[in-house]
């Protein structure tokens, strides 16, 4: 039977990482699609239990390498657990998150087995492809964004395995598949499947801060883009958050001219998002930027520019000055406000 | 020379200034209409590599680009900046060539460059954005890496201490050589030419670019080795053919859709005060807001 498998990110806290329960929840679907078994690799320390955790997201089985030295994560080790265990199971597909994790991992697998990588795709999906007088099914569409965004890109991998794609936290839905369901805990001789020095890199120091802002979780989302001007601006988009108590977002273009803070970035590249409500102020609309949020409820959309790509996705278009009419949003908000 | 860096280095289009006129009819990228750029995190690579080198006696810095022939501009640029010298790596025979195909190619170039001390490239590319090309080279050439570094905290001939800067934080490693760094957008800003650099070294180029001039620069060139630029074929590398371009690439464009807009029959608003009101009004009625 096929296996699809999902590489199961560990956090400070020693939970399994959202990511990777989205990437479950998709991997299942997938699974059933194809017919296949869901797998998850899980590498860390102190992970008793942890399969608790991740059964009722449908997985049939969990190979589990426990141990002091696999906490936190260093490339070399997690790197020979994953390849070499890729080489003994052979999966169909094999999913990532695409975090500082991911993205530092799963390359170098790619590299080790010569096969086919895909990264930050937005959607996955089974389907056929064809070359010359070959026909190939059920494989992995990765679908992504391309060249600045002007292009939607469908690539596959017809002949190598595993299908390998990376996806950011929050583009699939985190979604339990049976509370009940239970598969099966491997756990795996570390020595077996480590390369020599593997401990190479050594960990000085770490300083890692808590989760602080949480814009997927937020139902009301205020956006800025490169139009809103400065940070000083911004400072009038986190007033009206703040008065509708929702968070401030922002476009990479924002983010990269220093107007806000990283964290707070929405788009293929940083959160996706789906909010009741998503104000779009002086957002242009990339292809890249709708990825993490064109599947929000309600969208109302201020700009000055009456073309912007971003009003044909949106329920409501104000046209006019971010600075001009946010204020009297702020102002009738506050009028009408029970 | 007893301690040398590689930079890995990318000519890009420009793709954060997309005009109009990026995309051709049929739906394919325009890259003639794109200017030619360095890549950004590629500046910041070469900044650190030239701050190790002025922590360290005798080192040397040589820059590895792959592309047409116009790529030795990268390398131009990289010399007036402080870097040593470069390699061109060009032929047609690379063309389609995805990440891993790139980095089999990248990563026999470097083998050439042994011994090294280090590795160092920009995080990912602007027109990819995929940051698989630096760990994947790490791969093949058996090193360890260390992605998204922000700074140099200590150096010397022995080992490295860098900053590694993470999503919610950082990490400070260290490791012996020979290593692979990529660096992350925050690390600083790569310094500007240098002006004795520039008179030096602004005849530099590759043969292509003499014979496209047209000029004759023999004698200069035989007075002043070091303005040769030396380009590498696929025959100068070694390579194995069938993994490079399209038959070394696993990943296979299925198809490529112009991006169509889900129209939704929207509201159009003035930014008057009661247009605005009504819409508050209603946001607070139908509960989406309050």
């Amino acid at each position: 039977m096929k296996n699809i498998i999902v590489y199961c990110e560990i956090t400070e806290e020693q939970h399994v990482a959202d990511v990777s329960l989205e990437l479950l929840s998709k991997g299942r679907k997938l699974a059933d699609d194809i017919q296949a078994k869901l797998e998850a690799v899980v590498i860390g320390s102190d992970l008793q239990h942890i399969e608790k955790e991740i059964y009722p997201f449908g997985i049939d089985t969990i190979y589990l390498f426990d141990d002091a030295r696999l906490f936190p994560y260093r490339t070399l080790p997690h790197a020979s657990i994953v390849i070499n265990l890729f080489r003994e199971i052979t999966p169909e597909i094999a999913l990532f998150g695409a975090t500082s994790v991911g993205r530092d991992l799963a390359p170098r697998i790619a590299s080790a087995l010569r096969c086919g990588l895909t990264a930050d795709c937005t959607s996955l999906e089974i389907g056929s492809y064809e070359d010359k007088d070959k026909t190939f099914d059920q494989l992995l569409y990765q679908i992504r964004p391309a060249f600045g965004g002007n292009i939607i890109a469908t690539i596959v991998n017809p002949e190598t395995r595993p299908q390998m794609a990376t996806v950011r936290e929050g583009v699939m839905k985190k979604e339990v598949f049976n509370a009940d369901y239970q598969g099966q805990v491997k756990k795996m001789n570390l020595e077996n499947y480590l390369g020599k020095d593997d401990f190479q890199v050594e960990i000085l120091e770490r300083q890692i801060e808590p989760q602080k802002v949480n814009i997927k979780g937020s139902q009301i989302i205020v956006a800025g883009g490169y139009g809103v001007g400065s940070k000083e601006n911004f400072k009038l988009l986190q007033e009206l958050a703040e008065v509708l108590g929702g968070e401030v977002g922002a476009t990479r273009a924002a983010v990269d001219a220093g107007f806000i803070e990283h964290e707070r970035q929405i788009g293929q590249t940083g959160v996706t998002v789906r909010p009741k409500l998503y104000i779009a102020c002086g957002i242009s609309g990339a292809v890249q930027h709708r990825a993490g949020m064109d599947q929000s409820a309600k969208i109302i959309s201020i700009n000055n520019d009456v073309e912007a790509p971003i009003n044909a996705i949106a329920d409501y278009v104000i046209v006019g000055d971010v600075m001009d009419v946010v204020p009297k949003m702020i102002k009738m908000y506050k009028k009408h406000a029970k | 020379m007893s301690f040398r860096i590689i930079v890995l280095a990318k000519q890009v289009p420009d793709t954060r200034n997309v005009g109009k006129d990026a995309m051709k009819e049929d739906g394919t990228v325009n890259r003639a209409a794109l200017p030619a750029i360095f890549n950004p995190e590629d500046l910041n690579a070469l900044e650190l590599a030239l701050r190790i080198k002025d922590s360290i006696k005798d080192a040397e810095i040589q820059i590895v680009t792959m592309g047409p022939f116009r790529a030795a501009e990268i390398i131009r640029e990289s010399i007036f900046r402080g870097a040593d010298g470069g390699f061109l790596i060009t032929d047609r025979k690379f063309a389609g060539s995805d990440t891993l195909a790139t980095s089999y190619a990248l990563s026999l170039a470097v083998e050439k460059l042994r011994p090294f001390d280090l590795v160092i490239a920009g995080r990912q590319a602007i027109d990819g954005d995929t940051a698989q090309v630096g760990p994947q080279t790490a791969e093949k050439l058996n090193l360890p890496q260390i992605t998204y570094t922000e700074d140099v905290i200590a150096v010397d001939e022995k080992s490295i201490t860098l900053k590694r800067r993470l999503e919610r934080g950082i990490e400070i490693v260290k490791t012996s050589y020979p290593a692979m760094i990529t660096v992350h957008s925050s690390a600083p800003e790569c310094r500007p030419r240098n002006v004795k650099r520039m008179m030096k070294f602004k005849h530099a180029r590759t043969v292509h670019e003499l014979q496209d001039e047209n000029k004759d620069y023999t004698e200069l060139r035989n007075r002043c080795p070091y303005l040769d630029i030396p380009e590498w074929t696929v025959a100068d590398l070694n390579a194995d053919e069938v993994r490079l371009g399209l038959s070394g690439s696993p990943t296979k464009v299925k198809k490529i859709d112009n991006v169509v807009l889900a129209h939704k029959d929207s509201v159009s608003l003035t930014n008057s005060e009661s247009e605005i009101e009504a819409l508050m009004k209603e946001l607070i009625d139908t509960h989406i807001v309050g």
